[in-house]
């Protein structure tokens, strides 16, 4: 009961500093996120909305690259396999890591699966989405991260 | 003999409710197994829908229609 005390106060909140990546043993290689608006989102190979966000996503990153959006989706799946099997069958149009030991999940306490984390060029979380409702969060997505690429850096 | 009782009691909800915890949603991976899933073998499906419905004595059962006579 303390423990889940805890990690709720534990909870990444809109407004603040989102944790840095590089801190959690994360398996793959991160993409440079510095000054970038960064889209973290939280997915795994057994979660089928995640899968179905995917192709949203990758268009998502090419389009807003140059602009200065990296999308860094972060799975939890415990499993090498099922993770790399995914990846090759999916092939998705942007960077994957893995929380293999789920401390970064646990750390910002994610809500549901996917959970995706808009972070602005500062580092501070500004939005969190939890669930992946087709066109309408794509849009919602969409229409936020512009908004934070136009933001003076 | 009843503080003894009332403690017995106590020690066995600390023990028994201090291991419940919440499965958080990053560790749902075994859940999410399709081999978890109640209607994964259709056959099976099928025929626990009609025992349910020829016995239950309901009028029809799970939008399968039916008269609820136990004879279809």
């Amino acid at each position: 009961m303390l423990g889940s005390a805890l990690s709720a106060m534990a909870e990444v909140k809109v407004g603040q500093p989102f944790p840095r990546l590089d801190a959690f043993g994360l398996e793959g290689a991160l993409p440079e996120t510095s000054g970038k608006v960064v889209l973290v989102d939280f997915w795994a190979s057994w979660c089928a909305p995640c899968r179905a966000s995917f192709p949203s996503y990758s268009t998502l990153q090419k389009e807003l690259a140059a602009q200065g959006f990296v999308l860094v989706a972060v799975s939890v799946d415990k499993q090498a396999g099922a993770y790399g099997d995914f990846l090759k069958k999916y092939a998705p149009g942007f960077a994957t890591v893995r929380d293999a030991t789920q401390r970064l999940a646990a750390e910002v306490k994610v809500p549901g699966m996917p959970t995706s984390y808009l972070i602005d060029r500062h580092g501070v979380l500004r939005a969190v989405h939890v669930g992946f409702h087709g066109d309408s969060s794509v849009r919602e997505i969409r229409d936020q991260i512009v908004r934070l690429l136009e933001e003076k850096p | 003999m009843n503080k003894r009782l009332l403690l017995t009691i106590l020690a066995g909800l600390a023990a028994i409710l201090s291991g419940c915890t919440t499965v958080q949603p990053w560790e749902r991976a075994a859940l999410a197994d399709y081999k978890m899933r109640p209607d994964r073998d259709a056959l099976m499906t099928v025929m626990t829908e009609h025992i349910y419905f020829s016995r239950e004595a309901a009028t029809g059962g799970r939008g399968v229609g039916g008269s609820g006579c136990g004879c279809n």
